[in-house]
């Protein structure tokens, strides 16, 4: 079985978010592009199957941020191939995305393309919906495991309040990874260095993607919130005393 | 009633049964937008046997009523397939899904088959002279972005929540249209085989008065015990995010937010919880959130009652000493 696994960058949210002079755009100059985390799940789903039933797992990326890295980490935790998509505007929306990596994806000719169900950063952050519309294969997304029957994908859906449906999903399809069965396995600094040394990364250069969402963005801005709480202060000990006296005022401990 | 070019459709999504409390905010926000723009609110009923549930849909002007076995239990392909034949045929303004486990599929297949911009988690949507403008929800919480869609069709998924479901209920009886299936569904590579409960766990956080939760903040599986010594002295349950769960430090079923439990004690302590919309809306309902984490900006902080900036780690021991300092006088 061919696996695809696409790689998402999105905003390191660890660090604060400015927002440029224009005030429509996030100011690139400080922030970090980091490996979205659902598409560090689809990854792990990947190698998962890889693991069980044999599989060559190709990993894509376009070319920003910390691509480069998320590739190289991918070899290294085990997939076979990692092929690093330039020629596009530095983080392009997912509609534009998704029309990208079906033009990568066209020689590959994947059984399965895994990705991660959201990005955080965008409009319409869905790039395994949009792939899979555009590439009008069948779909599956928000799922939280992954496993290869007879020729067969079948998928655990979540849905709200603990459900989930198992679903049979027909190859080849896109699969849109909320999480992977287990967590995302760790690899060692020193052994992603090595991989840089030893293994390299296929280019691949695309045509700007047309067709792209007709959208202006107007205004970004950070939301000032309708209500807040009423915080408390002081140290630990007084923070604790004054948790404890809410309680004691509202019947939670005797 | 033809379609009218301006046309605002709501996808009824409906789960054993029952349509979900969200259609219904769609639909009162749809109701206002539908008037802005001069056309019909259109709620969009897709299922087997489920045209007895359009009686609940009187808020919109008609139901688009599809009926087929294949269509009976949810799957994206099908559902997707459909939707995509009518929009075809009748060409709505404007497709609203809640930005739930089954409009997020929908969306975005609908959007990218028929080159429709998509606008994803949004919580506000008007007409500024016949333009869209909508505002939505980025970077888990902390930016928004208030983006125009100009002349053209468009995909939105709406936040649950950023509407009141009241605006959605009506007594009237809605005019059905019942329409055949619009293209046929015999080359779906997908099928429902199985429905899923949720995982049996030794505690139903749902029903927990008092819910100790942890998140990211906790940082390693050897720190949750501080939690559950807390939990413990207060009479609750320990419970968490995603983050934490997909780590594997406790179980899918303590699993709160969008695609765990949606929960309601009557105090909810958020510990080291960043408050990302997916798992604020499975608590927000709680009757007292006290919310501590490092960072003043957490969001956890707009809709908590009570906050504090402190790491958790220097809390929890202080916490727990006064709470069992105060058992301890109630006892003596």
């Amino acid at each position: 079985m061919n696996i695809a696994v696409l790689l998402n960058m999105v905003p390191d949210l660890v660090e604060e978010l400015e927002i440029d002079a224009s005030g429509t755009a996030l100011d690139t100059q400080w922030m970090r592009y980091v490996l979205s985390e659902s598409d560090e799940h689809a990854l792990e789903q990947a190698l998962m199957l890889k693991d069980r039933h044999g599989a060559k797992v190709t990993v894509l990326a376009l070319d920003y941020g910390e691509a480069e890295e998320a590739l190289f980490s991918s070899l290294a935790k085990g997939a076979d191939e990692a092929i690093k998509i330039t020629g596009l505007a530095a983080a392009p929306g997912k509609q534009a995305a998704a029309v990208a990596f079906k033009e990568a994806l066209a020689t590959l000719a994947p059984d399965l393309i895994l990705t991660g169900v959201f990005a955080i950063d965008d409009h319409d952050g869905h790039t395994a919906g949009l792939l899979a519309g555009l590439m009008d294969l069948p779909f599956v997304g928000v799922t939280r495991s992954v496993e290869r029957v007879n020729g067969r994908v079948v998928v655990q859906k979540e849905y709200p309040g603990g459900f989930a449906a198992e679903i049979e999903v027909g190859l080849p399809a896109v699969i849109g990874v909320l999480s992977a069965p287990q967590p995302p396995r760790y690899v060692p600094v020193a052994r992603i260095r090595e991989t840089r040394k030893t293994r390299a990364l296929a280019d691949r250069r695309i045509a700007a993607a047309e067709g792209a969402p007709r959208l202006t963005v107007r205004r970004l801005f950070k939301p000032e919130p309708a209500e807040r709480a009423e915080m408390l202060a002081g140290s630990s000990e007084d923070v604790a005393k004054q948790i404890v006296a809410i309680l004691a005022d509202r019947g939670l401990v005797r | 009633m033809n379609p009218t070019g301006q046309d605002v459709w709501v996808y009824v999504e409906h789960l054993r049964g029952t349509v979900a409390g969200h259609t219904y905010e769609l639909l009162g926000e749809g109701r206002d937008l539908a008037g802005s723009m001069g056309g019909r609110l259109v709620a969009v009923l897709l299922g087997n046997g489920v045209q007895p549930l359009a009686s609940t849909l009187g808020a919109a002007d008609a139901v688009i009523c599809v009926e087929d076995p294949a269509l009976a239990e949810f799957t994206p392909q099908a559902h997707a397939a459909v939707l995509r034949a009518l929009a075809q045929q009748q060409a709505p303004r404007l497709v609203l899904f809640g930005a739930t486990s089954i409009g997020m599929d929908l969306a975005a297949l609908l959007a990218s088959s028929l080159r429709m911009p998509l606008v994803v988690n949004c919580k506000d949507i008007t007409v500024e002279d016949g333009r869209l403008v909508v505002t939505s929800q980025m970077c888990g919480g902390k930016l928004s972005c208030e983006a125009e869609v100009e002349g053209q069709p468009a995909v939105v998924t709406v936040l649950s929540g950023a509407f009141p479901a009241e605006g959605g209920a009506s007594n009237r009886a809605p005019q059905i249209e019942s329409i055949p299936l619009p293209v046929p569904l015999d080359t779906v590579r997908m099928k429902v085989t199985r429905l899923l409960e949720p995982t049996a766990g030794d505690v139903d956080i749902s029903k927990a008065p008092v819910l100790v939760a942890v998140g990211r903040g906790i940082q390693r599986a050897e720190n949750l015990p501080m939690a559950e010594e807390m939990a413990a002295v207060l009479g609750g349950s320990v419970c968490g995010s995603r983050p934490v769960v997909d780590q594997g430090w406790l179980p899918l079923s303590r699993q709160v937010g969008k695609s765990g439990m949606i929960v309601k004690p009557r105090l909810y302590l958020a510990l080291g919880i960043s408050g990302a919309p997916e798992h604020v809306e499975g608590m927000k309902d709680s009757d007292l959130i006290i919310a501590v984490n490092a960072d003043p900006k957490a969001p956890i902080f707009d809709i908590a009652d009570f906050g504090a900036v402190m790491d958790i780690f220097e809390l929890l021991p202080a916490l727990t000493q006064e709470l069992e300092k105060r058992k301890g006088l109630a006892a003596a």
